[in-house]
């Protein structure tokens, strides 16, 4: 039983790729799963329950490792919308870049993107942690109501808007906050949790160059005056 | 006779007018409420059936069959969804609804063969034991949505809009999200929940394309995927859902009821069932789909007569919602608890209505017990009484389905066709593409 299981997706298709994580690979004694020519397909290993490493070898497309858990999913290269999409736990790491919307919904589990994400990263997020190295685009954290994302770059206009619980943390430059966010101080419990997600995502930084927005709260109720007749 | 100018009611600022804007300048706040519009418009009862006499050979009404299976995402699901009746209940959540609401939603379903949703906030344990077919729907919030959930689902539904709040997204008043509310939407507790109105990781028909193979891939390509749409441009939608994908295309007519949005939305927007359906069966039509895909349609579906007439007009099935909670109770004077009736009028009086005028599910203060979080008023619904009143409602539904089909000549529901049906109104006829009563002319389409 070999260790490491090889696919080459110039020969086989996702489908028959994702049939062996599903269904295959508990009781082969892999370890380790190498994906081969990924070249931009969608939707590889997506719904994985299995404490299994897999290394996606090349840039892939939209929804890759969507739905991830317990497995350690890495792509050595850049990836499309939606990486790691609704992510109930283990780890998801892009080496190079993001498109939109990464970890979009995650409940738990780590993502980490080691180059810059696009708009929305974070959207809806539900408890996830998020490492992004570079930095995010517009929206990101729309809506998100639990977890940490945490940006070593920059961060794109209307970050965290209508945040509910989930807190973010950024190192260099903010353009606006969104809606119903605000800046926070950082506090020796916020540079504890930076510390902990710098490292779990293996980036130097010294926490204390941080910024902490979290939500206003402004918006949890729309008018508690008036008997809810609104 | 004298006519009294001094108590001459204007059309344009009549007293609802008067007290909309009042109610406006005194809060400076929408009105927000449940149900779904209460505006006439052109409906399934604007048509009528030209049932067999010499030209056509009925069915014998108690003794031949008429076949009711109904199946549901034929295109490449291994497991296509099979029903018993073409009748299906429409996603409601846990939430708005009670947990004894959802579970004898899915008794009912089970003991009628037919199909239950879930709704935002995810699949309860309730609802999954007691529904033998569960349709478990993605939406915008994904509040609780997961891939364990996703893997026990009969079939996936990914909901684009719904008809009462077509391009708005869903509400949940604090006084509705309790400890058990909060923790399945990851909110916090007695807050007023505003779900999102656009999914977190796709945006157009192309990326839902991809979406979709996402979740069959999840799935292993083992149950169907529907794609529910609230009514407004149809046949673009229909043909944009088809080609993404969708084993299943749901239309949500602007009759179709919610538990809570803007009354703006409910009132003004999407257009009404009749007008819908056409549309929808054009669309597959003109790409060559009916065989491949499968049509539901909902929105003010109340009486087997409507059944029918959807049917007739092209739909495989029909989804149920707000008739399903008035068949539980809703807007009924008294509820029943412990084997005993009590009048539930001055509860109605306290949220400032009465029965039958009620549509403040927002509240959750739901005098008979249905959408409701309240532990005292959800005793007012057990799940056995709930299943058993819903039972009776469909299997009239059923029973007055067949009842139309066999006396149109029909052996099998699904063989109801357009030329059974004639429109009583220019409008009908116009909307639904069926000839006035009396006439061979279908506005916009012949012109004798
Ligand atoms: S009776 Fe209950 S379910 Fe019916 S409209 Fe009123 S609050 Fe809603």
């Amino acid at each position: 039983m070999d260790a490491v299981k090889q696919f080459d997706l110039a020969q086989l298709t996702v489908r028959e790729v994702n049939q062996y994580l599903h269904h295959e690979l508990s009781g082969s004694g892999a370890a380790r799963v190498e994906i081969l020519h990924p070249d931009g397909m969608h939707s590889i290993a997506a719904g994985l329950d299995a404490d299994v490493a897999v290394d996606i070898m090349g840039h892939a497309g939209y929804f890759i490792a969507g739905m991830n858990k317990r497995a350690s999913v890495t792509i050595h290269g850049n990836v499309g919308w939606s990486v790691a999409e609704n992510i109930m736990s283990g780890v998801v790491r892009v080496k190079g870049h993001a498109s939109e919307s990464a970890a979009a919904s995650g409940h738990g589990g780590l993502v980490v993107i080691e180059g810059n994400a696009s708009s929305r990263c974070g959207i809806s997020m539900k408890g996830c942690d998020i490492v992004v190295g570079g930095s995010v685009g517009h929206f990101s954290a729309f809506m998100a109501q639990a977890g940490t994302l945490l940006v070593c770059g920059d961060t794109g206009p209307n970050l965290g808007d209508s945040l509910y619980e989930a807190v973010i943390y950024v190192r260099c430059t903010m353009h606006c906050v969104g809606a119903d966010s605000r800046e926070e101080p950082l506090e020796a419990a916020d540079e504890a949790e930076v510390a902990r997600l710098l490292s779990a995502a293996g980036m130097e930084f010294s926490p204390r160059e941080f910024k902490k927005v979290a939500s206003a709260r402004s918006l949890y109720h729309w008018n508690a005056d008036v008997h809810q007749e609104y | 006779m004298t006519r009294s100018f001094s108590h001459e009611e204007s059309a344009g600022y009549n007293r609802h007018t008067i007290s909309y804007i009042r109610q406006a300048a005194d809060c400076g706040l929408y009105d927000i409420r449940g149900m779904g519009a209460k505006r006439t418009v052109p409906s399934f009862d604007d048509l009528l059936f030209l049932t067999a006499s010499a030209s056509r050979y009925p069915l014998e009404g108690y003794r031949e069959r008429c076949e009711t299976k109904t199946v549901l995402g034929k295109r490449v699901a291994k497991n296509p969804v099979e029903l018993e009746i073409p009748i299906t209940i429409a996603g409601m959540s846990f939430g708005s609804l009670s947990a004894n609401v959802k579970e004898a939603l899915g008794r009912a379903a089970t003991e009628m063969g037919t199909s239950t949703t879930t709704g935002d906030g995810g699949m309860t344990p309730e609802e999954r034991e007691s529904s033998k077919t569960l349709v478990y729907q993605c939406l915008p919030s994904r509040y609780g949505f997961n891939p364990d959930d996703l893997r026990k689902a009969d079939a996936i539904e990914i909901v684009l809009g719904q008809g009462a709040k077509p391009g708005g997204g869903g509400m949940l008043l604090g006084q509705k999200v309790n400890a058990r509310v909060a923790e399945m939407r990851t909110l916090p507790e007695g807050i007023d929940q505003r779900s999102a109105c656009r999914h977190p990781d796709w945006t157009g028909p192309d990326d839902l394309r991809i979406k979709i193979e996402e979740l069959r891939e999840i799935t292993d390509w083992r149950v169907p995927i529907y794609v529910k749409m609230g009514a407004t441009r149809v046949r673009d939608d229909v043909k944009l859902a088809v080609k993404a994908g969708a084993d299943v295309v749901v239309i949500d007519g602007m009759q179709g009821g919610t538990a809570a949005t803007q009354q703006v939305f409910i009132e003004h927007t999407g257009i009404p069932t009749l007008a819908a359906l056409p549309l929808a069966v054009q669309a597959l039509e003109e790409m060559d789909a009916c065989e491949d895909v499968q049509l539901i349609i909902s929105g003010g579906i109340r009486s087997g007569g409507d059944v029918a007439k959807a049917l007739a007009l092209g739909a495989d099935a029909v989804s149920i919602g707000q008739a399903i909670l008035i068949a539980l109770g809703c807007n009924h004077d008294t509820y029943l608890q412990n084997g005993q009736e009590f009048d539930a009028t001055s509860d109605y009086e306290k949220l400032g209505t009465a029965p039958g005028y009620c549509h403040h599910c927002h509240t959750g203060l739901c005098p008979v017990g249905i959408t409701t979080q309240d532990p005292v008023l959800e005793k007012r619904l057990t799940p056995e009484v709930g299943a058993r009143r819903l039972r009776n409602y469909l299997q009239v539904l059923n029973m007055e389905l067949t009842t139309l089909a066999r006396a149109c000549g029909k052996s099998n529901v699904h063989h109801l066709e357009k030329e059974d049906l004639v429109a009583l109104t220019v409008e009908a006829a116009a909307m639904a593409k069926v000839p006035l009563a009396g006439t061979d002319w279908i506005p916009g389409r012949s012109s004798t």
